[in-house]
């Protein structure tokens, strides 16, 4: 990317801080769930762990590994898609697609208001249950570093798909962008291990870079071991799901274009 | 293709393949430094092809090339010397004024852009509203922000849909003279699509009448309002517009 594609990349995520900067609530909005689930988890992991065994303490600490965890694919996936959101919401992307704004450099700069979101919205959260509840998102190594990049990059793998729906469909696709994550929970196993699903199912959780970290995770925890397999796997499925995620997003791009949907995506 | 501002060749745009072309085989030179007007009545394939001038919209047919480059090949590189205005596309509501100028100094890559961004506060009396947000602004103010965008990397051609519609006749004025201006001073060419026939006739020295997606005249403001043996553009228009003969030319 060249000065002047980085340049165009910063104006679109400019446009965005300038939007938090005089906008509280929005600001507040980012932090807000993220804290919110790491309270009701947190008070469910000291349940857990009152009982006093071992093996209860530990799976308290997989479940709000998992819970925070699982907040950085949600946060990713939806600073992506929402900030995508704000352009069609303005009406301001007639102004955006005729300007030399490339499609990789606007997402290029999806992603970068996706990382800024993560961080502003999850590092409280992950502070907080230090503070609260002595759980060290660390304790895993620096390896929780890679398992939270695995999950990112999934999050833009699914928020590329919505955002190629909203091509497709305008405003009227805009639930999935608050949605989709909620429905692949089930799947990625953020609480429980692949094995606990269905035989049949367990194939298509393991197509999931989620299910590998989340696998990955309870590994770090609890046997004090890198699951360097899941790892592995994690990162070739986030990378073939962001490269069929992205021929999806220039497809519908083009397809916008043939159709016109450009001009009036906010209807 | 040619180094015209605009060459559009056989331009041709349907939205279904069974329905009816939006734009039929338009085909027209505008050179570098002109004001041109593009005139039709609703749904005549006005948007439609400034759509397709700036890339947004993919042709079913035919080419387009601005400042000499395809758009079907390299619109970025066009996009950068180009601006467009409407006032259906609204800038971004809930950021200030200097704050939305800063976003497009940045995506067209204006050198100095704060420089840019007085200049344009002078030039477009923007000074008192580059701290407000877009959104707070009157009808007026927010047509002179869109200007302000549209001249922010200086285009050399500059699309513009209904530049002063909603704008009582003080303001319009205002702006019609700013476009004057800014074409004698940069050379700009400016490609107007308009209701305003008045405006039409005082800025533009070429006017292409659409119907149905098809040229059905052109030349000049006078020189059509000669052929049709009418008073002004206006008149002109709704011959066209109504489907009536020709008074003179027939």
């Amino acid at each position: 990317m060249n000065r002047a594609a980085l340049r165009r990349v910063w104006g679109l995520v400019y446009r965005h801080l300038a939007l938090y900067r005089r906008s509280w609530p929005r600001l507040l909005e980012l932090m807000y769930w993220p804290v919110l689930q790491m309270v009701v988890w947190g008070f469910v992991t000291s349940y857990v762990a009152g009982i006093q065994t071992n093996a209860a303490g530990l799976a308290a600490a997989a479940l709000l590994g998992g819970a925070l965890l699982w907040e950085v694919a949600l946060r990713g996936q939806m600073g992506f898609s929402i900030s995508f959101l704000e352009e069609i919401w303005s009406r301001n992307l007639g102004h955006v697609f005729v300007s030399p704004l490339r499609p990789r450099e606007l997402v290029a700069a999806l992603m970068a208001m996706s990382f800024i979101r993560v961080v502003v919205g999850v590092a409280p959260a992950v502070l907080l249950a230090w503070l609260l509840y002595s759980f060290g998102l660390f304790r895993m190594g620096p390896v929780v570093v890679v398992f939270l990049l695995a999950l990112l990059l999934m999050g833009w793998a699914v928020a590329l798909g919505v955002t190629s729906l909203l091509l497709r469909y305008g405003a009227g696709a805009e639930t999935l962008a608050w949605s989709v994550l909620f429905g692949i929970a089930p799947i990625s196993c953020v609480f429980y291990p692949v094995a606990v699903l269905p035989a049949w199912l367990q194939p298509v959780a393991l197509a999931l870079p989620a299910s590998h970290v989340f696998e990955g995770m309870r590994a770090a925890l609890l046997h004090e071991r890198i699951a360097w397999g899941h790892l592995g796997w994690a990162f070739v499925l986030d990378a073939a799901w962001l490269v069929a995620m992205g021929w999806v997003f220039m497809r519908q791009f083009q397809a916008a274009r043939v159709k016109g949907a450009l001009l009036n995506i906010g209807e | 293709m040619s180094s015209d501002a605009i060459h559009a060749e056989a331009l041709t745009k349907r939205y279904r393949t069974d329905g009816p072309p939006a734009v039929d085989g338009l085909t027209f030179r505008m050179p570098r430094g002109a004001t041109w007007g593009l005139l039709g009545g609703n749904g005549a394939g006005k948007t439609t092809t400034i759509a397709m001038l700036l890339g947004l919209l993919v042709p079913s047919g035919g080419r387009v090339a601005c400042l000499g480059h395809d758009m079907a090949r390299d619109r970025f590189e066009a996009l950068a010397r180009m601006n467009f205005s409407s006032p259906y596309i609204a800038l971004p509501a809930r950021i200030s004024v200097a704050e939305n100028l800063r976003v497009y100094a940045h995506l067209y890559d204006v050198p100095q852009a704060e420089r840019r961004i007085a200049q344009l506060a002078e030039e477009l009396q923007l000074g008192e509203l580059l701290d407000r947000p877009a959104g707070e602004l009157s009808a007026g103010q927010k047509t002179r922000v869109a200007l302000a965008k549209a001249l922010i990397n200086q285009p050399e051609l500059l699309l513009l849909d209904e530049p002063t519609a909603s704008l009582d006749p003080d303001t319009g004025d205002w702006v019609r003279s700013l476009l004057e201006r800014y074409r004698a001073e940069s050379g700009c060419a400016i490609l107007l699509a308009s209701h305003n026939m008045a405006e039409v006739e005082r800025l533009c020295g070429h006017v292409l009448m659409l119907k149905q997606g098809r040229v059905v005249d052109e030349g000049s403001p006078a020189a059509l309002v000669a052929k049709y043996g009418r008073e002004d553009l206006e008149q002109v228009f709704l011959d066209i517009a109504r489907g009536r003969q020709r008074a003179v030319a027939a």
